[in-house]
């Protein structure tokens, strides 16, 4: 650390990095070994960097580098109206974008001060655990494949598939849906939707039964995931860790308990916390949390409120087609909202929901016109590829590779 | 969203312990906000990781809000900062000027805020004094400018950097050299490597 800012040089093999290759100081007068990874690398699913020194297999230092995705994200939003922000939220973490539109449509309406209808706050509660369960299917699946187990992969991809099915007959997309509208949503359930969803709940659960099996007694797998990168609940808390990764630390820390958003304080479930902290913690929380996301899903369907899902203000909500094609002040009402956009009371506001990695919070400023004057995304996968190089010491280069699956860094979102 | 019984109490904890140091303390749409002056940062970030009953343990994000031509002082500095056993959540503000936009780091109470601060020296060129490795995150070395600046355009062009690594040395081709290359064009083409080079042409 503490490297000159203009000391970029070229060291081994080419490749732009502030480290060097120092003498070990034994015997044999070997010297460390500069390793590049990335930023397009087979085994990272993502675009990341990592410039790691090496002595034999175990890292000595590492350099992580992000940003290869970045494209903006904060820039562009100052440009759109607070509307239009909402595809572009999709592209954040885009394994379950319902969670960052859903971050989104409450902090704008936090600025506005109003509170949607209950239906719609179950609609979303709804939607986001389903996304949270595609979510932390992914990154299961994905690290399970990376250490070998392409079966795993296949199952819970599976599921995913059950889940995304469902999700793109409501949204009418799979990955980028835009499907929350700040005040409301864009379209209500489907009919039958509630039974096609408890049975997509069986399938992902016959699924998950499958993955615990091959994987949670595997003696190959606990092998390379156990006692890899432990991080104390301490170290986990200074370090800014939320998530499924500070839970796994035993940072008993979710924004759905603590701060409740979304009629979340009427749901039943458990936030299920490690021990250790390891790189297995981590796999096991994620792979427990899923259950508790289905109870959730359960729950909302078991009691889904009747009513609108839109608050009744044509200054936030644009009105019903049929309004506008038919009456004036309809008409003038669609005019304004879509030229002048939602324009809500200076201020500023902070609003944390529970992603799929951890707390993503939205910081916006608004400066009383239709666009946000600020937007900052405090990002989840951001913060703890923070961390990574922390966990990397120490630990052998075979380990990069579970460890930021472990990480579950969304590009998206990471370099937003 | 906070309730308001919890912002209310660490409205008036705050105005025990660090009402000397704050400039202002408020409660803004549920949250509870303290602006403070760029000299106090420290000492007020001292005590609200360390006292036990404010206990400010997880670095929630820092980033800045660019205010120019609407305010004396161009930049202003939002931190969010929470406590993990009491689940306070407080907004940090800190204004600083165009001409010389530094801070004190705050990596050493919290160890998390590292890429956060470069990910604000990267946007809007805010120097946090004291942090350990200050380099651009998101953007690229060579980057000019900072991005999330009002003044930066939205569509700005930057040029063309050059290569980075001018001289490879162990690529594959490197490695082939020119004796090897002889003997296999001999064993074809006769006896001259000359002739061998000229006949792969």
């Amino acid at each position: 650390m503490g490297r000159d800012l203009l000391n970029v040089d070229y060291g081994a093999g080419g490749v732009t990095t502030h480290f060097r290759s120092r003498p070990l100081g034994d015997d044999l007068h070997s010297e460390t070994m500069i390793l590049n990874m990335g930023p397009a690398h087979p085994a990272t699913h993502g675009t990341v960097r990592l410039v790691a020194e090496l002595s034999g297999e175990k890292i000595l230092d590492a350099d992580v580098e992000v940003g290869y995705l970045h494209r903006g994200f904060e820039k562009m939003c100052e440009h759109v109206d607070y509307n239009q922000v909402m595809p572009y939220t999709d592209r954040l973490n885009y394994v379950s974008p319902i969670i960052n539109n859903v971050g989104w449509c409450l902090t704008v309406e936090k600025l506005l001060g109003i509170t949607v209808p209950k239906r719609c706050q179950y609609i979303r509660v709804l939607l986001s655990e389903m996304s949270r369960v595609s979510d932390h299917l992914t990154c299961l699946g994905a690290s399970a494949m990376e250490l070998g187990a392409f079966t795993v992969m296949l199952y819970l991809i599976q599921a995913r598939e059950y889940m995304w099915e469902l999700i793109e007959e409501v949204t009418g997309a799979r990955l980028t849906i835009s499907y929350c509208r700040v005040g409301g949503l864009k379209a209500d359930l489907p009919d039958g939707f509630a039974d096609k969803v408890r049975k997509a709940c069986q399938g992902v659960r016959a699924h998950l039964a499958n993955a615990d099996r091959l994987l949670s007694r595997n003696r190959i797998f606990l092998d390379r995931m156990c006692n890899v990168a432990p991080i104390t609940r301490e170290e986990a808390i200074a370090y800014s860790l939320s998530g499924p990764i500070g839970r796994a630390s035993g940072f008993n820390y979710d924004v759905r308990k603590a701060f409740p958003y979304s009629s979340y304080e009427e749901f039943e479930f458990e936030v299920p916390l490690g021990s250790k902290g390891d790189n297995f913690d981590r796999f096991h929380v994620r792979l427990l949390e899923m259950e508790q996301s289905m109870r959730i899903i359960e729950q909302a369907l078991d009691n889904m409120p009747d009513g609108p899902i839109n608050v009744e203000d044509p200054h936030i909500v644009l009105e019903p087609k049929d309004r506008v094609y038919s009456s004036i002040d309809g008409m003038i009402n669609h005019f304004e909202l879509v030229i002048r956009g939602i324009e809500p009371p200076q201020g500023d506001v902070y609003l944390p929901v529970e992603g799929g990695n951890g707390e993503l919070g939205f910081y916006a400023v608004s400066d009383g016109s239709g666009r946000p004057y600020k937007l900052h995304v405090r990002a989840p996968s951001f913060i703890h590829m923070g961390v990574m190089r922390k966990m990397l010491l120490g630990a052998n280069i075979a380990d990069v590779v579970p460890i930021f699956g472990m990480i579950n860094m969304i590009g998206g979102e990471c370099d937003r | 969203m906070s309730n308001t019984s919890t912002s209310q109490a660490l409205l008036t904890l705050l105005g025990a312990k660090v009402g000397n140091l704050a400039r202002d303390a408020r409660i803004e749409l549920g949250d509870v906000v303290i602006s403070v002056e760029r000299s106090q940062l420290k000492d007020l970030f001292q005590i609200l990781r360390h006292d036990t009953q404010l206990a400010f343990d997880f670095f929630v994000s820092v980033t800045a809000v660019d205010w120019m031509d609407q305010r004396s002082e161009r930049f202003e500095l939002v931190y969010h900062l929470m406590s993990s056993a009491h689940l306070y959540r407080l907004r940090v503000k800190v204004c600083l000027p165009e001409e010389k936009p530094e801070i004190e780091s705050a990596v050493a109470l919290w160890p998390g805020a590292d890429f956060m601060e470069r990910e604000c020296w990267d946007m809007y060129g805010i120097v946090f004094k004291g942090h350990p490795d200050l380099r651009r995150i998101l953007m690229y070395e060579e980057f000019v400018g900072h991005p999330l600046r009002k003044d930066y355009p939205l569509q700005g062009k930057q040029p063309r950097i050059p290569l980075r690594a001018p001289e490879v040395q162990n690529t594959a081709r490197d490695m082939l050299r020119p004796t090897l290359v002889q003997i296999n064009r001999r064993a074809g083409a006769g006896s001259s490597p000359a002739g061998g080079a000229s006949n792969s042409r």
